[in-house]
């Protein structure tokens, strides 16, 4: 009955290789082989390719090689194991940097200098590094899977140290460490099971990342907003804790930005970032920040509260299609300990390229733009990894997931970008117009939906987006009509419109100020882009109304850059609220 | 002793099908035929079925011939004589003098690890406004300029080539047209640098395996450079002609394609290529610049659609221009902070009204009547076009944005331009200036796009 990992030692080579096409290796097994378990292709220099075994036919098996297959020879000896491909969870995850199978890239480059290793595992938590544990259950207490036995501070953090996940009924404690500093590979308890084994228990323990992580009594609606400090996200297509929402957009929108400043900005304990077959150089941005950036809500890096997952376009692409499980996983196991977690991916497309990629060398029967037919499936299973959840002692925990899509030609009539606007909770559509006219963050405000609350009532926020459809109505009319054919009443519509979007949607990224907008102060905001919308505007002809718009406008911008509490701000906020009592008659700028 | 193996299976496209044991997959062969060698790389490992591509296309190959593998990878050769001198897709020299002795490395190596890579912080100057002013190019940044044929994408890339200055160039020619080969040649000639320069070049008539190859040659020669602290500009020509082989290749393999013919993994294939642009920490770096030609100038066509995704912006070459939308350098933010208080906000600024005009001469093209606001709008499209947008012009830096502020000076009120009020007071012309080019830039002016026309 203890975990099916503890006893997966690896055995000696049992297996040959038949076979090399790419990074598909075929290989004939001597005895048992279990599917999606992992295997090591040995190549003649004595270097362990990683592997997973991704169908079995009868003695043989064909294999994913997660390196380059180069030099591998037929004949060549393969180790399988009967573990499944999982990942080490325990204290010291936090402000780790790893490749998508766990491994630590600082530690990488420590020993094998500028390039990537093929063959080179390395242990994904540090088996030297001490944590203060505090004992949190007594001998003979009755405890359960993912019960809390100790913690460890990490960071901020309480880190809980659990009983394994993967357990099933209750176990007695028999032993427990006391008070004191221990590895993460030190046992710290001793568990009876009711049939009288023993079980030792570390701080770190594996968990099989594609199988979702989840102990909890039951799982909970999500609906509390998740604040990114992203205006036109809380305000208008808000994101919840425990939620998902997805980003598609051509390429050059702005889904990457937008993610980036999200890990930042976002009012949340732990954000995990998989850069799933993308660029390197956007990765080491974050990577060179981070441990620059305090986090103002706790006076620590933001590095502190991350994890980052690589797997750029240049890795191996099998280890790109494990990236995201593996960041999935370790969300989950910090859901686990009570907390709120958003995991970025970035892009899902790349994900599903892989897995793309993989059908064609095995010659499944592709379906639409030779994605495999599974591929909608895959995509629900992932976002049902996201949840809110009640945990067995009453507390409660999130995971957001938050995924780009890359749509081929910036089309989202496509099947990722399809397959995953079935099963998300908010849609965060990317225009080309938008990005070209630098109007960022480049989110289409008639196109983009959420289905979840936010911080703005419910009424006002329709109400905003009634006045931009209003807005887009008035423009194609006026396309047509020119303006000389358009009302003066219509005419100050789109000019509304326009002043909503230019001062309250758009929002200067790298902006110290205007790029992240505390909740309390978006309402403030929205309430008097509000008044200015309401004020019925005292102008004789379209070329003041157009005047007085600008003006107007130009406060508010001025007034978005302004910190808050400073004199400008005040100054500015005076101004807008002499605009709006004036009905736009205020002289003197 | 040398050990070969005669039972050729199968000849197809340019994949030759020959019975072999103890063979590496990826490593190199030769087959030996009536006509001399040919290189081939091993493809697929099939039980004791050893496929592998022939560089130079299989005609010719009889199932008489017979194979001899290399237990090695394809590797280029790494040596200071490389400079100079002109290479084949193969790495074969093609200009007639002896191929260099030098170190072997093998192409195509594992990725920098992503730790190790410096954040790109040092600007490229290339004197063009619409480059430096508002997509900046930064050191180690990949990026294609996307054209269509007749544009003068190759002028363009020699140019910007020429004026930034890197310690080492290398170009990659694909498909490339003699003449093309010979202008880029005088143009590195007439600038003095082509002693640090280094040529791989595949012409159309050339075998399409080696097309596949002339990026690996270059980038691996380079990496090797960049390792001992050099600043190395690789500048690739025509990547369309790289994914068009790659397709070629695909539908022989009886790959099922994913869109347009084009095989599923076509993202991932250029993309190991382009990501070997980097800044290595404590070392060098490489920065690729590359031409990508629209095929019906459609840039959702997959070739400039997965460049576009892989690429660290583009810039888009249409009517002699660089064209203000699409184009985008996404490094700009890592170096636009540190030029001038001023610099980002007139690049945004000028673009997005530059945007509005472009709406009020559609309403113009459709006849409606011009507001003064319009007019205001139409007035700046014409100075920006001429003073800003026009590729001859070539200013430094400070001066282009300083003759922003003066065409939008000369255009609208402070208000109007969304520019905030702090660097209005700072910036914004006092005086009347004229920003009409003065005598000694026409002149200038002219020079260069004589330059242009015969580079
Ligand atoms: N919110 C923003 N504010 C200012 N500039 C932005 C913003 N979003 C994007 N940009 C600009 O657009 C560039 C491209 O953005 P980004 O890298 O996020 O695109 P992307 O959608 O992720 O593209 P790809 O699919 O190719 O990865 C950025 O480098 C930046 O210059
Ligand atoms: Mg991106």
């Amino acid at each position: 009955m203890a975990t099916q990992l503890e006893q997966a030692v690896p055995k000696a080579a049992n297996a040959k290789i038949r076979a090399v096409y790419g990074n598909l290796v075929v290989v004939e097994a001597e005895g048992r082989v279990v599917q999606n378990s992992v295997a090591y292709c040995i190549r003649s220099d004595g270097v362990r390719l990683l592997s997973e075994v991704i169908r079995v036919r009868g003695q043989a098996a064909d294999l994913q090689v997660f390196e380059e297959t180069r030099g591998l020879k037929v004949g060549d000896p393969v180790e399988l194991t009967e573990q499944m491909l999982s990942v080490d969870l325990g204290p010291g995850l936090l402000g780790q940097i790893y490749d998508g199978l766990q491994n630590p890239l600082p530690e990488v480059a420590k020993q094998a200098g500028y390039f990537l290793k093929p063959g080179m595992y390395l242990p994904a938590l540090s088996t030297e590094k001490r944590w203060e544990f505090t004992p949190k259950v007594s001998i003979g207490q009755r405890v359960r899977a993912a019960d809390t036995l100790g913690t460890v501070p990490e960071g901020i953090f309480e880190h809980c140290v659990m009983a394994p996940f993967g357990w099933r009924g209750e176990y007695v404690v028999e032993k427990i460490a006391p008070r004191g500093s221990y590895t993460v590979d030190q046992e710290i308890a001793v568990l009876r099971d009711r049939s009288g084994d023993l079980h030792s228990v570390s701080m770190q323990q594996r968990w099989p990342v594609k199988r979702p992580l989840m102990v909890c009594r039951r799982r909970l609606m999500p609906e509390e907003p998740l604040v990114t400090r992203v205006r036109i996200i809380d305000s208008m297509f808000p994101v919840v804790r425990g939620g998902t929402y997805c980003i598609p957009g051509p390429f050059g929108a702005g889904k990457t930005v937008l993610q980036q400043i999200t890990s930042r900005n976002a009012e949340i304990d732990i954000v995990i970032i998989a850069a799933c077959g993308e660029r390197a150089g956007e990765v080491v941005e974050t990577l060179r920040d981070f441990p620059k950036l305090t986090d103002p809500r706790t006076g620590r890096t933001l590095m502190e509260r991350t994890v980052i997952i690589v797997n750029t376009s240049a890795m191996p692409v099998a280890a790109r299609e494990a990236s995201v499980y593996t960041a999935a996983t370790i969300g989950e196991y910090y859901r686990q300990m009570g907390l709120n977690v958003l995991l970025l991916a970035d892009s899902t497309s790349r994900w599903a390229q892989a897995m793309r990629e993989l059908s064609g060398r095995l010659e499944e029967i592709p379906g639409e733009e030779a994605f495999p037919a599974y591929l909608e499936s895959r995509i629900a299973a992932f976002y049902e990894r996201a949840g809110a959840i009640e945990l067995n002692d009453g507390r409660v925990g999130s995971l957001t997931i938050g995924g780009t899509v890359s749509p081929a030609g910036g089309n989202f009539e496509e099947p990722v970008t399809q397959g995953t606007l079935k099963v998300v909770g908010a849609f965060h559509g990317l225009s080309r117009a938008r990005s070209d006219a630098r109007r960022y963050p480049a989110i289409d405000p008639l196109e983009s939906w959420s289905k979840y609350p936010g911080i703005i009532p419910q009424a006002d926020m329709l109400k905003m987006r009634r006045l931009l459809q209003q807005g887009n109505e008035v423009r194609q009319m006026m396309t047509v009509v020119g303006e000389e054919g358009t009302s003066l009443e219509d005419f100050i519509v789109a000019l509304k419109a326009d002043f909503f979007d230019n001062c309250y949607l758009q929002q200067n990224a790298f902006d110290a100020v205007d790029g992240a907008t505390p909740a309390q102060r978006q309402k403030f905001v929205f309430r008097k882009a509000m008044e200015v919308v309401d004020t019925e505007l005292k102008v004789q002809d379209k070329a003041e109304a157009r005047r007085v718009m600008f003006e107007i406008s130009d406060l508010f911008r001025n007034w978005n850059y302004s910190a808050e509490g400073t004199e400008e701000y005040n100054r500015w906020l005076q101004a807008i609220d002499e605009f709006i009592a004036t009905k736009g008659q205020r002289r003197h700028a | 002793m040398r050990k070969y193996f005669d039972a050729i299976r199968r000849i197809a496209g340019n994949v030759v099908t020959v019975q072999a044991t103890g063979v590496g997959y990826d490593e190199l062969a030769v087959i030996e035929s009536a006509h001399g060698e040919s290189l081939a790389q091993v493809i697929r490992l099939e039980g004791q079925q050893v496929s592998v591509q022939i560089f130079s296309g299989s005609q010719g190959v009889s199932n008489n011939d017979r194979v001899r593998f290399l237990r090695r990878p394809m590797e280029a050769i790494f040596s200071e004589d490389l400079f100079g001198r002109v290479f084949d897709g193969s790495g074969r020299p093609r200009d007639d003098r002896p191929m260099p002795a030098g170190r072997r490395i093998p192409i195509g190596a594992p990725p920098v690890n992503p730790v190790m890579r410096h954040m790109p912080d040092k600007m490229i100057h290339t004197g063009i406004p619409m480059i430096d002013v508002f997509n900046s190019l930064v050191e180690s940044q990949k990026i294609p300029i996307f054209s269509v044929a007749g544009e003068p994408y190759n002028e363009l890339l020699a140019r910007i080539g020429m004026q930034a200055n890197a310690d080492i160039i290398i170009l990659g020619g694909m498909g490339l047209r003699h003449d093309d080969y010979l202008k880029f040649c005088r143009t590195f000639e007439e600038g003095g640098a082509l002693g640090r320069t280094i040529m791989f070049i595949h012409t159309a008539a050339d075998p399409v395996v080696e097309c596949l190859l002339v990026p690996d040659l270059c980038l691996a020669v380079g990496e090797q450079f960049a390792l001992q602290s050099k600043r190395v500009l690789v500048l690739l020509t025509d990547m369309t002609a790289f994914a068009d082989a790659l397709k070629e290749i695909s539908i022989i393999m009886e790959q099922i394609p994913s869109n347009r013919g084009y095989p599923g993994d076509l993202y991932t294939q250029m993309a190991r290529r382009y990501e070997k642009a980097v800044d290595l920490e404590g070392a060098g770096s490489m920065t690729i610049l590359a031409c990508v030609t629209m095929p019906g100038d459609d840039v959702t066509h997959p070739v400039p659609d997965n460049t576009g995704y892989i690429t660290e912006g583009q810039f888009y070459l249409r009517n002699g221009r660089i064209e203000p939308f699409g184009s985008l350098s996404r490094l700009k933010q890592q170096v636009n902070g540190k030029t001038r208080n001023d610099h980002r906000a007139i690049m945004d600024g000028c673009i997005q009204l530059y945007a509005l005009c472009r709406e009020s001469r559609e309403k113009r093209d459709m006849g409606f009547e011009m507001s003064e606001w319009d007019k205001k709008l139409l007035k700046y499209g014409e100075l920006f076009e001429e003073r800003i947008m026009d590729l001859a012009v070539n200013i430094p830096l400070f001066e282009a944005l300083d003759r922003c502020w003066a065409i939008l000076a000369e255009c609208f009120e402070p208000a109007e331009t969304g520019i905030r009020r702090a660097l209005i007071d700072e910036h914004w012309p006092k005086p009347r200036v004229s920003t009409a080019p003065t005598g000694k830039e026409k002149a200038a002016k002219k020079d260069e796009s004589k330059q242009l026309v015969t580079a």
